[in-house]
């Protein structure tokens, strides 16, 4: 059906569009909306990184200006990179495992709706309800759940403060995050696992393998690939946006922007100060690393095995 | 599971570890959600208790009369504030449904030339992190004309690459013979799509009503910056006013109990639908 438009001649306009005109017009509702709302953004981004505007003024071009001040002279910048960093290489991978090993359990055991619906509910609430509950827990005096619990326990005299300590603030939104975390990738993986042909298994005890974890690593991985590389998609983009629960726990600017990230430095720059320019830097860098990182998990997960 | 192992005691511990594990994990999950509700319900009394308890020991309304009555005397009564979360939610969730299945169904069915290039694009767009678009999304949305209305809230979420990529997938896997039988019977496009489509895709689409209601319910970022008139304003922006907002006696019992209401609809709506949410994920996944 396709090679047909490969000798495509203007002559044939109209058969082709009686072909395909049902497809377009179907697909266009999406389509536009998708080019107008994620495509034309992307590109609109990456130019307006190369000007001053700010929504005011003329704009205009000033080549690389944006990133060399982004680079060279922006510590915050890099208080908030550093902080994002951290984040996400312990959210990221500790979130992915977690949400697998909890998948790969529940795939084997009764009760495992009930069980599900435990692990996703965090996922679902949202993070501006649930930090009222994660601020009680480590609120920063005699009244929050943990203080008072060392306290009693001894192990502390003074309410530590950890949502008001630099030295706490990333360790804080890191558990809230972690939590959050199990999200899609754990619907997923037990989705994936459910659908794996039972009849391997049979086939591996026959050759050899003798107990549950050489089965998850021999048979059952290899299988679900297509789910483990959508998880991990999943969480590298979600790692690298981690913005309101660091603002809801420790507000915005943070105390010696000990919780501040990219995206807060980008919305800060954005829609407080209007510096469209700079914040479009700031977003087509965090654009690139999220893109790198995506593709370079997609090579090697489908180069193993 | 089908193989039945040796059970030896070294497997029998390792099990027991496992479980051990789950269970150590299941409460890290529900905990907070116990407490958020068993908060939501305790007197103004327990509430100040020191030391803080974790269960509410007389549960009461109170604290949901104080929200729905107390602040009705403000300008915007808060339930204004349900009813625009449900309102806005409801037309993204229907226009999500139908622009993603249509387009999809498209996409696999009649695959008009481009559609492999537009299915490249929407997979890249799972790689975006929604805030590096939300700038550039700005600038489009104001130079349009749409910056205060609704419209700016709601279309970018119809264009999830999220929701058409599980649906895509999902449609790829149904057969061509009802299609093609109707087809035969002369039976028109939009007919097939309404009538022998959509029916075979039930689990998707209920799927895709739980994903598009659970991000465009909890969507703090796009009202935050949208939605400049107050009595349009969503429960995130109201609950993050009330916590943040002036103190007062009543707070904290009000945060509670407004967070408790914010958080159910979406467990509600999941617990429902979870049996064809299951059905629909089997077909997740990118082929590498």
């Amino acid at each position: 059906m396709r090679t047909e438009n490969s000798d495509y001649r203007p002559s044939k306009f109209s058969l082709f569009w009686k072909k395909y005109s049902t497809g377009y017009i179907m697909l266009a509702p999406f389509a536009v909306l998708f080019c107008l709302f994620i495509i034309l953004p992307v590109i609109v981004a990456v130019v307006i990184s190369f000007t001053d505007y700010n929504m005011f003024d003329h704009f205009s071009f000033v080549g690389f200006k944006n990133y060399e001040l982004l680079i060279l002279d922006d510590d915050i910048f890099w208080t908030a990179m550093r902080n994002t960093l951290v984040f996400a290489l312990i959210v990221g991978p500790i979130g992915y495992f977690l949400s697998f090993f909890a998948a790969w359990v529940l795939n084997q055991i009764k009760f495992r709706n009930a069980f599900a619906l435990a692990f996703y509910a965090p996922s679902i609430t949202s993070g501006i309800a649930m930090s009222s509950v994660w601020l009680y827990i480590f609120s920063s005096d005699r009244y929050g759940l943990i203080n008072n619990v060392l306290i009693n326990f001894g192990i502390t005299d003074d309410p530590i403060l950890w949502t008001q300590d630099p030295k706490y603030i990333l360790t804080v939104i890191i558990i809230i995050s972690i939590w959050m975390s199990m999200g899609t990738g754990f619907l997923v993986f037990l989705a994936g696992l459910q659908n794996v042909d039972v009849t391997i298994y049979e086939a591996g005890a026959i050759d050899g393998i003798n107990n549950r974890f050489q089965e998850l690593k021999y048979l059952t991985l290899p299988q679900i690939k297509p789910q483990l590389m959508f998880g991990a998609i999943t969480a590298v983009t979600n790692s690298f946006g981690v913005f309101d629960v660091a603002v809801a726990v420790a507000g915005m600017p943070s105390p010696n922007y000990a919780g501040h990230t990219v995206v807060a430095h980008l919305y800060d720059y954005a829609f407080i100060r209007f510096q469209m320019g700079y914040a479009s830097a700031i977003a087509t860098i965090l654009f690139i690393l999220t893109f790198a990182l995506g593709k370079g998990l997609i090579r090697a997960l489908s180069e193993r095995g | 599971m089908s193989i039945q192992k040796t059970h030896n005691l070294k497997s029998r511990f390792l099990w027991c570890l496992v479980y051990g594990l789950l269970i150590l994990l299941a409460l890290f999950t529900c905990l907070p959600l116990v407490y958020l509700i068993s908060t939501a319900f305790k007197p103004m009394s327990e509430l100040y208790l020191f030391p803080p308890q974790f269960f509410v020991k007389h549960p009461t309304l109170d604290n949901f009369s104080t929200l729905l009555v107390s602040l009705s005397s403000s300008a915007v009564p808060f339930t204004r504030y349900i009813f625009n979360s449900f309102f806005i939610t409801a037309i993204i969730v229907c226009g999500t449904v139908f622009a993603s299945t249509m387009g999809a169904y498209a996409l696999v069915k009649h695959h008009p030339p481009g559609s492999k290039l537009f299915f490249n694009l929407v997979v890249a767009a799972l790689m975006f992190s929604p805030y590096v678009t939300q700038i550039p999304r700005f600038i489009i949305i104001n130079s349009i004309g749409l910056k205060s209305s609704l419209l700016a809230v709601i279309l970018p979420a119809i264009a999830s690459a999220y929701n058409f990529f599980l649906i895509k997938q999902f449609i790829e896997q149904l057969p061509d013979t009802m299609i093609e039988a109707a087809r035969i019977d002369g039976a028109g496009e939009f007919f097939i799509y309404r009538k022998i489509v959509m029916p075979m895709l039930a689990p998707a689409w209920s799927t895709l009503i739980v994903f598009s209601f659970v991000s465009s319910w909890n969507d703090f970022f796009s009202p935050l910056i949208y939605i400049k008139d107050v009595a349009m304003k969503t429960l995130p922006l109201a609950l993050n006013t009330i916590a943040s907002g002036g103190s007062g006696i009543g707070r904290a019992g009000a945060v509670a109990a407004s967070a408790m209401i914010t958080t159910l609809p979406t467990v509600i709506i999941f617990t429902v639908m979870q049996r064809k949410v299951m059905q629909t994920m089997m077909y997740s996944g990118i082929k590498g």
